[in-house]
């Protein structure tokens, strides 16, 4: 093995290592004693009450249907500021972190503010039957918000070293535009897909801040798990909270793996392809 | 031969009205998602004239808010900076068993909703936390006041200078930093000669998407608060708590503020990015945050 001649190996790895314990491993290890004091009967127990469910089936299917959207809104918009040239691209192209640099509580009561019955949108929408603000559509909107940029910005740099080369031979060889896409663009972007749709799932499950001013908040119908952990922690039911906090780290983490597979398989499939 | 014209000239016609539908819908959904929102805060701030927008900045709390927001930001963002350099060194530098494991524990606090962040701090600190009784019989107090907060927002934006500096630091090598411990340099030296010089720009990129998280956070920090007017309520606690008391011209005004520093950070990113793209890498590292 070659000498070590770069300094600063147990300085900088002790330094990180003691920092990431101190900062997120050690209050994490609170969480899991906490929720293990419990027991996994009663842990069952406060996870099955009729309300905790509906919280946990609308932040997980909520922020499911939502990473699904900014999939193929990412990939629309992706694709038309990687390909196409016209006047404002830079300017959009910035505007697409918008989401990420505006606090979420700005963003939920701008997004409020537009979807209630009297707001800009909303008076428009609302005579036509279309209710999103104070309703489950609402919570949906803002997962949608924050999660969009994760898709766009993934999917840029694949998008730019895609060959436009070899869809012109696609073409050339007599596919349609339908076929190429499916069979020359569609497996390369697939895998890169994935991991910004786990990243924009992973943001939407635990989303709160621009979640609660839009969704109305009421019990059994527009509440998310996450705004349910904070009222028992202010009803002081510190149990209650890491129970569900606890269900929400392991189904989140159950996902993403999911999803890694996913992105493997997929990405075999594409080796296969090529 | 005209016969074999007409469709290609159809065809690139259509290929044309395709590409306008496109970019059309793109710009579409950007504008009706994305920037009518931006434009409705600063018109519910100025909804009734620019007086009352001026009145509700000028109150107290408002003072108040953003001092804590800046004080907040101003602990936890250079505790991530150095963390940020240190965990990138010793990964980018070394070989070691765990490297992988590291990396994903860097990133964990991105797959960790806001809330359970304060959660697993009240759980620790809280009065019937782990530490919460010493806490208390020592007279200190860190949930429902201001190290709660910090430590809220460092765990929230841990990752983000790190984030940028990893594959930064990855493609860059050590072959610069290895030749000037040669020529005798000591550690510091070559920190601060050869090191910082290369990722400076990086290292701003991670600063100013660690800040305008650290002063934007709210879920993480809004558990450990305590709401407490005046004493532990940041900006975006501020907006909350104005917003449910109805003085929603307060809430925009103050929210406004918010979505000027997004601005103003978005500007910077693409200047950055624009001006010393090669040297951030910024795109070539996927997912930006």
């Amino acid at each position: 093995m070659r000498r070590r001649i770069l300094p600063g190996f147990g300085l900088s790895l002790g330094y990180a290592l003691a920092y990431l314990g101190l900062v997120v491993l050690l209050p994490l290890a609170a969480l899991a004693w906490k929720a293990s004091a419990i027991g996994p009967g009663q842990l069952l127990h406060l996870l099955a009450a009729p309300r905790t469910l509906a919280a946990l089936k609308l932040s997980f299917g909520g922020a499911l249907l939502a990473a699904l959207a900014d999939g193929a809104i990412g990939l629309l918009v992706g694709w038309v500021l990687v390909r196409y040239r016209f006047p404002g691209r830079r300017l959009l192209d910035a505007l697409v972190d918008l989401p990420f640099a505006l606090p979420t509580a700005v963003a939920g009561i701008a997004l409020t503010a537009l979807y209630a019955p009297n707001g800009w949108l909303g008076r428009w929408l609302e005579p036509h039957g279309l209710k999103i603000a104070y309703a489950p559509a609402g919570v949906l909107v803002a997962m949608v918000f924050v999660g969009f940029p994760f898709v766009v910005r993934t999917l840029q740099p694949v998008l730019e070293s895609l060959e436009s080369d070899v869809e012109e031979a696609a073409t050339t060889l007599g596919a349609t535009r339908a076929q190429t896409f499916l069979r020359v663009i569609a497996p390369v972007l697939l895998p890169t897909l994935l991991t910004g749709f786990a990243l924009a799932l992973a943001r939407a499950v635990g989303e709160y801040g621009s979640v609660i001013f839009i969704a109305g908040n009421l019990p059994m119908k527009s509440e998310i798990a996450p705004l349910l952990i904070v009222q028992q922690l202010e009803e002081f039911d510190y149990t209650g909270a890491a129970a569900l906090g606890t269900a929400m780290l392991l189904v989140s983490l159950l996902l993403l793996l999911a999803v890694t597979l996913l992105q493997r398989w997929s990405r075999r499939w594409a080796e296969v392809r090529a | 031969m005209s016969a074999a014209a007409a469709p290609r000239g159809a065809r690139r016609w259509r290929s044309r009205a395709a590409r306008a539908g496109l970019v059309l819908a793109a710009l579409g959904f950007m504008a009706l998602f994305l920037l009518l929102p931006l434009a409705a805060v600063f018109a519910e701030a100025l909804r009734q004239g620019a007086r009352a927008f001026l009145a509700a900045i000028a109150q107290p709390e408002a003072g108040a808010a953003i001092r804590l927001t800046l004080l907040v930001a101003a602990i936890a963002v250079p505790l991530n900076l150095v963390f940020g350099v240190a965990a990138a060194w010793a990964m980018t530098r070394f070989e070691f068993p765990g490297k992988a494991l590291l990396g994903a524990l860097i990133d964990l606090p991105f797959s960790v909703s806001p809330v359970i962040a304060g959660l697993v701090y009240v759980l620790l600190f809280g009065a019937q936390g782990w530490f919460g009784p010493w806490l208390a019989a020592h007279g200190l107090q860190v949930i429902f006041a201001v190290p709660g907060l910090v430590l809220a927002t460092v765990f929230v934006t841990l990752p983000f200078v790190a984030r940028e500096l990893i594959p930064l630091m990855q493609a860059q090598g050590g072959e610069e930093e290895e030749a000037a411990r040669t020529l005798g340099a000591n550690g510091w030296q070559m920190f601060f000669r050869v090191t910082l010089p290369n990722i400076r720009w990086a290292l701003l990129y991670g600063v100013l998407l660690c800040n305008a998280r650290a002063m934007g956070e709210f879920g993480a920090v809004s558990v450990v608060s305590g709401h407490i007017r005046g004493l532990t309520t940041t900006m975006p606690l501020e907006v909350e708590m104005r917003y449910n008391e109805y003085d929603y011209v307060g809430a925009f005004a103050v929210a406004s503020l918010l979505a000027l520093l997004a601005l103003v950070t978005l500007a910077a990113k693409s200047l950055l990015e624009w001006r010393y793209g090669h040297e951030i890498a910024a795109r070539a590292t996927g997912a930006r945050r």
